[in-house]
């Protein structure tokens, strides 16, 4: 089973959100990684994008297989990763702590609480590999 | 042996130049010199880096590189869906005929009568062959006949004032539909296949109102079966003004046992370069001819090949042309390989194109179908997905089997298509294959499926008998390296004060001897 | 059906095997109703040696640059070609393969197109190239669609001199996505860069295009078009004949930051305008959104260099719907052809080839522009291809020249109604001066 870190939330889509401050910090789970394979691009908006919940702001690309990146949250981008284009393998390495994606300041009270917690996203994958 | 003899070679033609070396010849100027015909400032500033290089460095370097290559003329090439056949060579002859090789697309239509002869007389069979009323053989390959027939299409609607936006495409379509279909306008909706690969006919009626301006279906579907309920799926279509698209890519399943346009079909594109045996090059060229029933007549690609009493002209008055597609014609010289062909078969030889194709491919599926899981049930038509599954419960993939009959001297199947079916390999023999060559692609694969459970790793090496072992495509796509730079930027090349005539003389180390069988 | 190989008793034996009464029952599948219940109505089958010569009396009929002097443009040009080409692709390696999914299988085909991408890119003066697309029309499409893609604009800006059929091909590719096409005119042959810079817009142009040497023979001022097209951020396009590139300047030096043409000067046979070769080249920024198939250096497991298809994530196979572009199968073969060319005339061969072009091209339009009534039709410069304004009609001189075996030239009439009195005469290095007289005294007679 993948590394499912119980401070994070999640979303069905295999992102996780994690609380920095006033922000949230974004990327993709260690299950979502393993499924992509070898990363070879991330492509990701500019700071100040806004976002909505569940819409795509990027892309991620392993050799074979293209996936969309979704919001967890909606809101203004503050921040991005801006060492992904030249060291996309830390998605892979390390996909909660340097495969971070982008940090995001909500607009929107509430979406935090309606994301997957640790055990509900646990179930999600038990649910997929059936 | 791996990496040895022959087929092992490293150069690239850059790193053969020498200065001053030339492979050419051309002639005197026999025109007097008039200084500056090309005023400086549209002049290049420095040479173009280009190889200086004999024209026996040529004939030797690119006859090595074909070396690496498999090809049908060389090894059994069951790739599911790309109808690898023979390659007749007559064809080659009479695409090389001084009047239609060196024929230019703009000189007089009076002078160019012979070759829009054969353009309109190939339309006409195209048209008999597929059961439909007219064809424009002007796109370059199936994905711009696809382009073309949904344009058609959008046209055809909107000469009836129609506003329809989507478009409905199996999900076990070739990725061309999908993006061919973006590509003229219309949103993509997808619509459920059932395990055998057979449209859902409830998802479909479910997706179909009149927001939807065609449905595009492959026939026989991609998992190598006919689609049982075709007749009742077109039936649908038309009830809600749906125009209904071929994908003809397993056209060459049906010669003369049916047609699209029997089976209710609007449009269809034909792959020359599968069904009508002109040669894949390596990747193309291709062309995609497409067909269409007489109320999508209108729409065709401009200029359309027209035969006005003895004479044959280019009609451009065509107002309700989608447009063109390329600059000229069509891939004339794939319509002369087309043509050949059919004139070399007749009627009957089609037809048993198919048939033996058929019979084929069924042969196949029945003496691989106790080692490997069978994706739909037969009888299956010119092609069938099997699927590895039962392999990778030790670790063996599709991908793991392909490679490994590339070692046995087979290329590999199509893998991961249709991607409904898990670890899928889809094998299509063609009918130009004969039995011993059946046979001994059936054993290989049998060997295989053994080999996965008693020596997985052998089948994990594999290939070792090729030029290069299994790739970095990683690396290839983090890094990537698109061209050559010389001494720039690049690891160092291969010595070239190597012995370039010395076989395996590429400076890379002997690699150690293999248990592998060579092939 | 000499290309089937199984004989009754095999049929018999794989039946068999398959437990099938016969081939019929293998197609049960096939609704009865839509079965074709007679033979394809189509000729019988030929015999060899009868199709060659049915063959041959219908190639005879063709007017082709083998027998007629040609002096066609517009687009194709009868360049020479050395013969090792044709030997080295008809090798059934190359020609009978198909595209190099297979990598390990492949190494031959991915290593010419890796030779080309690196010739292209150089002659271009671009980062990067792709393995080709179908032809200078498709390729310019292309092109201006990944423009709109790139820019997030809508509209496209044409110069007039761009050939019209690329034109028409281009505005044929834009209707599903709605970009729009704005022409520029260029009343001197060359585009007007003033009339250019009022109608590139700051919010709504993806690209400014231009063809050099265009249509009409003139060559552009690719410089220029880049300040403007970069001052209005948007991108340059170029259409190039590759084939020049060797004297002119490489339209990537000047600013471009795409590059298409028709590479069929490269050793790719006139075949009636098919098939053709699609070149493609951009600057490296922009090649997750080029179209069409790209193949890289990498390595295996041992180490040692070999080559893949890379970038695969942009193509129709994987994005499906999403992709850049819906190319799939290109022109390999084509793109092998030019490889090779350009492989053999080499560094000095493709100057020769452009210098004696021009050089004769320059000759032919002295000559013919001092027939009475003849003359030049734009003053701007020229290179291998101009455009003649003729006291008679074009049409009609076309046809007596026919008679003499000479292909003098494309009328315009077609192309542009304005310019109905306009022969346009293309000069390659394999007309020689004997040919280029002969012509002027031709068409001198026929205009008398």
């Amino acid at each position: 089973m993948a590394n499912v870190p119980g401070d994070l939330r999640y979303t069905k889509d295999h992102e996780w959100a994690k609380p920095d401050g006033t922000r949230y910090r974004i990327g993709i789970t260690a299950y979502a990684q393993e499924q992509l394979g070898d990363v070879v691009f991330v492509e990701l908006p500019k700071v100040g994008t806004k976002v909505t919940a569940t819409q795509a702001f990027g892309v991620v690309e392993s050799v074979k297989a293209v996936s969309d990146l979704f919001a967890p949250l909606s809101g203004e981008i503050v921040e991005i990763n801006t060492a992904l284009p030249n060291a996309p393998q830390r998605v892979n390495q390390d996909p909660y702590g340097q495969g971070w994606m982008i940090v995001i300041a909500p607009s929107k009270a509430g979406e935090w609480d309606a994301l997957l917690t640790a055990p509900q996203y646990e179930q999600l994958l038990l649910s997929e590999a059936h | 042996m791996a990496k040895q003899g022959a087929a092992s070679y490293d150069k690239l033609i850059f790193e053969l130049s020498s200065p001053g070396r030339r492979g050419y010849s051309l002639p005197a100027r026999d025109v007097p010199a008039t200084a500056d015909v090309v005023p400086a400032k549209y002049r290049r500033k420095d040479a173009a880096a280009l190889p200086e290089v004999s024209e026996f460095d040529v004939v030797r370097h690119y006859s090595r590189l074909s070396r690496m290559n498999y090809g049908v003329d060389t090894h059994f090439y069951p790739l599911g869906s790309c109808t690898m056949k023979y390659n007749p060579r007559l064809n080659e002859d009479m695409a090389r005929l001084a009047g239609f090789l060196r024929l230019h697309p703009l000189a007089p239509e009076a002078a160019s009568q012979g070759a829009l002869r054969l353009m309109h007389e190939l339309g006409v069979m195209l048209a008999e062959v597929a059961g439909m009323d007219a064809v424009s053989l002007q796109p370059a390959a199936g994905a711009q006949g696809e382009l073309a027939g949904v344009l058609m299409i959008r046209a055809y609607h909107a000469s009836r004032r129609e506003k329809r936006t989507k478009v409905l495409i199996p999900d076990s379509a070739h990725g061309t539909n999908p993006a061919s279909t973006a590509l003229a306008g219309y949103d993509v909706i997808e619509v459920k296949s059932n395990a055998d690969g057979e449209v859902e006919i409830d998802d479909l009626a479910r997706h179909l109102d009149t927001d939807v301006a065609a449905l595009m279906i492959t026939v026989p579907n991609t998992l190598g079966n006919f689609e049982p309920r075709i007749l009742e799926i077109t039936g649908m279509c038309h009830a809600q003004g749906v125009q209904v698209y071929m994908d003809g890519a397993n056209l060459n399943a049906i010669l003369g046992i049916t047609r699209p346009g029997d089976l209710g079909f609007d449009v269809c594109h034909f792959n020359l370069h599968k069904t009508f045996t002109t040669p894949h090059g390596g990747g193309g060229p291709g062309s995609g001819p497409v067909g269409v029933k007489a109320h999508l007549e209108p729409f065709l690609p401009t200029p359309v090949v027209v035969k006005k009493d003895d004479a044959y002209a280019l009609d451009w008055k065509r107002p309700k042309s989608i447009g063109k597609l390329q600059a000229f014609w069509g891939n004339f010289g794939m319509l002369v390989r087309a043509y050949t062909y059919i004139r070399t078969m007749g009627p009957d030889g089609l037809r048993a194109v198919s048939e033996n194709a058929v019979l084929n491919a069924n042969y196949i599926m029945k003496r691989l179908s106790k080692d490997y899981d069978v994706a739909a049930p037969g009888p299956c038509m010119h092609e069938c997905v099997l699927s590895a599954r039962r392999q990778k419960k030790h670790g063996v993939t599709a991908m793991d089997i392909a490679k490994r009959l590339l070692d046995l001297g087979f290329y590999a199947p199509s893998t991961y298509f249709p991607m409904i079916v898990e670890e899928a390999l889809m094998i299509e023999p063609t009918e130009t294959e004969s039995k011993q060559t059946l046979d001994q692609f059936c054993d290989a694969m049998i060997r295989i499926a053994r080999e996965a459970e008693t020596t997985p790793g052998l089948v994990h090496e594999a290939p070792v008998t090729t030029p290069v072992r299994r790739l970095d495509q990683t690396k290839a796509a983090r890094e990537p390296d698109l061209k050559w730079m010389g001494g720039s930027g690049r690891p160092p090349s291969p010595p070239t004060s190597a012995p370039i005539g010395d076989m395996g003389g590429s400076g890379r180390p002997p690699s150690p001897p293999t248990s592998a069988p060579s092939a | 059906m000499r290309y089937l190989s199984n004989t009754g008793p095999e049929q018999r034996a794989m039946l068999d095997v398959i437990g099938a009464a016969s081939i019929e029952a293998l197609l049960t599948r096939v609704p009865a109703k839509a079965r074709l219940a007679r033979p394809l109505a189509l000729p019988a089958a030929a015999a060899e040696m009868d199709l060659v010569r049915e063959m041959r009396a219908l190639a005879a009929v063709n007017a082709d640059a083998e027998s007629y002097t040609c002096f066609l443009g517009g687009g194709a040009y009868d360049h020479f070609s050395p013969t090792v080409i044709d030997h080295m692709i008809l090798r059934g390696e190359f020609f009978t393969a198909y595209t190099p999914y297979q990598p390990e299988a492949s190494q031959g085909t991915l290593r010419t197109i890796y030779e080309y991408q690196t010739m292209i890119a150089e002659l271009t003066g671009m980062d990067v190239a792709n393995a080709s697309l179908y032809d200078g029309g498709s390729s310019l499409a292309e092109a201006a669609l990944m423009a709109a893609n790139v820019t997030g604009r809508t509209e496209i800006v044409l110069a007039a001199g761009v050939n019209p059929l690329y034109r028409h091909v281009t505005a044929t590719y834009c209707q599903g996505p709605g970009v729009k096409l704005r022409t520029v005119p260029a009343p001197g042959g060359a585009v007007d860069l003033d009339a250019a810079k009022k109608l590139v817009d700051l919010k709504k142009t993806a690209a400014l295009v231009i063809q050099t040497p265009n249509f009409y023979g003139c060559l552009e001022d690719v410089a220029a078009a880049a300040e403007i097209a970069h001052a209005a951020g948007a991108l340059l396009i170029v259409a190039a004949d590759p084939v020049n590139l060797g004297v002119l300047e490489a339209p990537g030096r000047l600013g471009a930051d795409i590059v298409v043409g028709e590479g069929q000067g490269l050793g790719v046979p006139l075949s009636y305008g098919g098939p053709n070769l699609g070149v493609f080249a951009a600057k490296k920024e922009l090649v997750r959104r080029m179209p069409g198939r790209l193949v890289g250096a990498t390595v295996d497991l041992d180490g040692d260099r070999g080559f893949v298809l890379t970038l695969q994530t942009r193509e129709q196979h994987i994005r499906r719907a999403k992709a850049t572009s819906n190319i799939c199968t290109n022109v390999a073969l084509c793109a092998l052809m030019a490889t090779i060319y350009v492989a053999t005339l080499g560094k000095q061969g493709l100057v020769d080839v452009g210098e004696l072009s021009a050089a004769k091209a320059h000759y032919a339009a002295e000559r013919l522009s001092a027939i009475p009534g003849v003359s030049l039709r734009f003053p701007a410069p020229f290179f291998k291809e101009f455009t003649l304004k003729l006291p008679v009609s074009p049409d009609r001189v076309v046809g007596k020249l026919l008679k003499q075996k000479i292909l003098a030239g494309v009328p315009l009439k077609r192309f542009d109604k304005a310019l109905g009195d306009c022969l346009l005469v293309a000069v390659t290095e394999k007309r020689t001066r004997a040919e280029i007289d002969q012509l002027a005294d031709a068409l001198g007679t026929a205009v008398a």
